[in-house]
């Protein structure tokens, strides 16, 4: 199939339809509203569910409803948004069905704006919703990857009965580039064995997230945790890039990671040995892998459109081995390729540390900003 | 010798097949029971048994779903209806029913039971309306009467400063997306028989596609209101009936044609 322009937005709507969406359910928030609006004439042309809910809360919960009787079915939001659809987020998880959660970042805290951001990383990495529970959570860098990451989400969501959430934010929705369509999927026809659906003749099914009887929760815990060591197993995806030769590497997943790759080819033309690393699943997160390779480097870099959330995670994976520094730009700010490589001379010429914290180093060189 | 006449043998009472083999939690003197009886009546005398979802809320009928011999899902708080509207979309030849309280339906889950009804979504709802939040141990609803004591209206419920009672059957009737509200009481044999006929009703406006239906049932929470059970079958009938009037405030025309 030919390369087509599309935006970020309506590609994710057009793959899901691709990838055989039944059900979408949404609520209008900027900067995802494209995806609604996308789907809202998409779907009923091809004789599917489409409902425009009441709020973040009809819909995760309408989601919910129509991930009980087993079919694909996504909702899409942005941050604020996302906050509102916790409780849903958790229920469905708690009772271990499939669902597609789109969650095209912008500046917050609070309402914050519009414009791009990625602290929705600590929401849908490490939690969220209430209790033990882990989203997938898939993280694209462009439209292609977009769409490709998209129609894997469903697949993911429906093999481990868990929430799959494509983290991308209000530059990749909004932004234009020539990308390729998959072909159509036909809708599924076979069900699983507990969707509640009501075929006759077989015995009565049910689903809910109660327990009232702690140990048959625990279980049911013990059962969705090994469920994501599964997850761990098998399903971390990353890309590399000029990494074979590196002494450094800039870590950075979905926009800040494509930017950074800019900076690291200014950088590589320079001649410094640096590369990039960016995680696609940054949940489950590439923890053997991020370990591996700062065995064979002096340094890092995180950078990340928030205040360090990803960090953390570098720094676990690494075991503060190596000095690991940040550079964050926040609130709707993107950071600039300029400024990325500047720090990347910086973690050159060091001194570097593996003392302190690297969220503190960045806030004082941050402190003109004030 | 078999004494046992069995030309004369009548089965006069039995349990209907929409209903499991289990012994009940709700508490003496409670409704609850009653109006899950008259769903399962009405699902058996439809023959929808193998073609309903039924959506549980948060509340005492929480563990509906125990009960109902059919598939079940259990909504978050208030939810219900959106959950209801999810099902019925991918799968709108199965009769999906919701089964709230008034805490649930009245309070948390305004929202989703207002933009449910004036979607006109065709489902159908049993709405348990006990002056009281139940599960929880009996503290002020929506629908808590004026002047009222429960555990967080202690000296009766003051409008001044809690506000007043939803009539939500009225208020939903206002919409143009809802086809057949109505208010019942579970009070007294009479009142069951008319409940019945309503639950039956709002069965048949999902089945003929006509849209929204809800019943909203009066009934008694002994435990919580600290009175017996027929004492507390009176009080729905002085108190509770004059505040909430038994009436029909939405019935769609075609609903007239019905035979059943």
């Amino acid at each position: 199939m030919a390369r087509e322009l599309w935006k970020g937005n309506e590609a994710i709507a057009e793959a899901a339809v691709r990838a055989g969406v039944q059900a979408y359910f949404g609520y209008p928030i900027t900067p995802q509203t494209e995806l609604l609006e996308y789907l809202s004439w998409r779907m009923p042309d091809l004789g599917r569910a489409f409902v425009q809910a009441e709020s973040e809360l009809g819909a995760v919960n309408m989601v919910y409803g129509a991930a009980c009787t087993g079919a694909r079915v996504m909702t899409s939001s942005s941050s604020p948004g996302i906050s509102l659809m916790m409780e849903g987020l958790s229920y469905i998880a708690g009772t271990e069905v499939a669902m597609v959660l789109v969650d095209v970042m912008r500046g917050g805290p609070g309402l914050g704006n519009i414009a791009p951001a990625q602290a929705d990383y600590n929401q849908m990495v490490h939690g969220g919703g209430h209790g033990d529970y882990h989203p997938i959570v898939l993280t694209p860098a462009s439209v292609q990857e977009s769409i490709d990451l998209t129609a894997l989400a469903f697949d993911l969501a429906e093999k481990y009965r868990s929430i799959c959430v494509v983290l991308t934010d209000g530059s990749l929705g909004q932004m234009m580039e020539p990308a390729e369509m998959p072909p159509m999927q036909p809708l599924k026809t076979v069900y699983p064995n507990w969707a509640v659906n009501a075929e006759p003749v077989r015995p009565r099914r049910l689903l809910t997230s109660i327990n009232l009887n702690p140990p048959d929760q625990e279980v049911t815990n013990l059962r969705i945790s090994r469920r994501w060591q599964e997850v761990e197993a098998n399903e971390v995806r990353f890309k590399e890039y000029y990494l074979d030769d590196a002494k450094f590497a800039v870590v950075g997943f979905g926009s800040a990671g494509r930017i950074a790759l800019s900076a690291v080819r200014a950088a590589r033309a320079e001649g410094i040995p640096v590369g990039l690393f960016r995680p696609i699943t940054v949940n489950p997160f590439p923890v053997k892998a991020m370990d591996e390779l700062s065995r064979k480097l002096e340094g890092m870099l995180v950078v990340e459109m928030n205040n360090g959330q990803m960090l953390e995670d570098v720094r676990l994976a690494t075991r503060t081995r190596i000095p690991v520094e940040f550079y964050g730009r926040m609130g709707g700010m993107m950071p600039l390729p300029d400024e990325v490589l500047t720090e990347i001379h910086a973690l050159v010429q060091g001194p570097r540390t593996t003392e302190g914290h690297p969220r503190d180093r960045w806030l004082a060189r941050m402190a003109n900003m004030n | 010798m078999d004494i046992v006449n069995t030309e004369i043998e009548q089965v006069v009472y039995q349990r209907p097949r929409s209903f499991t083999d289990v012994s009940t939690h709700y508490c003496p003197g409670c409704t609850h029971g009653v109006a899950h009886r008259l769903v399962a009546e009405v699902i058996d005398e439809m023959g929808l048994r193998e073609r309903t979802i039924g959506v549980a809320s948060v509340g005492c009928s929480v563990f509906a779903y125990n009960y109902f011999d059919f598939d079940f899902v259990q909504s978050p708080h208030g939810r219900a209806p959106a959950m209801a509207t999810g099902i019925k979309r991918v799968l709108p030849d199965r009769v999906v029913l919701t089964y709230q309280g008034d805490g649930d339906l009245a309070s948390i889950g305004t929202g989703e039971i207002t933009h449910a009804a004036a979607r006109g979504e065709n489902i159908t709802v049993i709405f348990i309306n006990n002056a009281n939040y139940g599960m929880t141990g009996g503290q002020m609803a929506p629908t808590t009467l004026p002047g009222q004591k429960t555990t967080t209206s202690i000296n009766g419920r003051d409008v001044e400063t809690q506000g007043y009672p939803i009539r939500v059957s009225e208020l939903l009737a206002t919409l143009d997306g809802s086809s057949y509200i109505v208010r019942r009481s579970l009070h007294d044999p009479k009142n069951i028989r008319l409940a019945k006929k309503a639950i039956r009703t709002a069965f048949e406006v999902q089945v003929r596609g006509l849209g929204f239906s809800m019943v909203e049932l009066l009934s008694t929470c002994p435990t919580n209101w600290g009175l017996t059970p027929l004492e507390a079958a009176l009080w729905v009938e002085e108190k509770m009936v004059s505040f909430y009037p038994l009436n029909d405030f939405k019935v769609h025309p075609a609903i007239a044609q019905f035979r059943f």
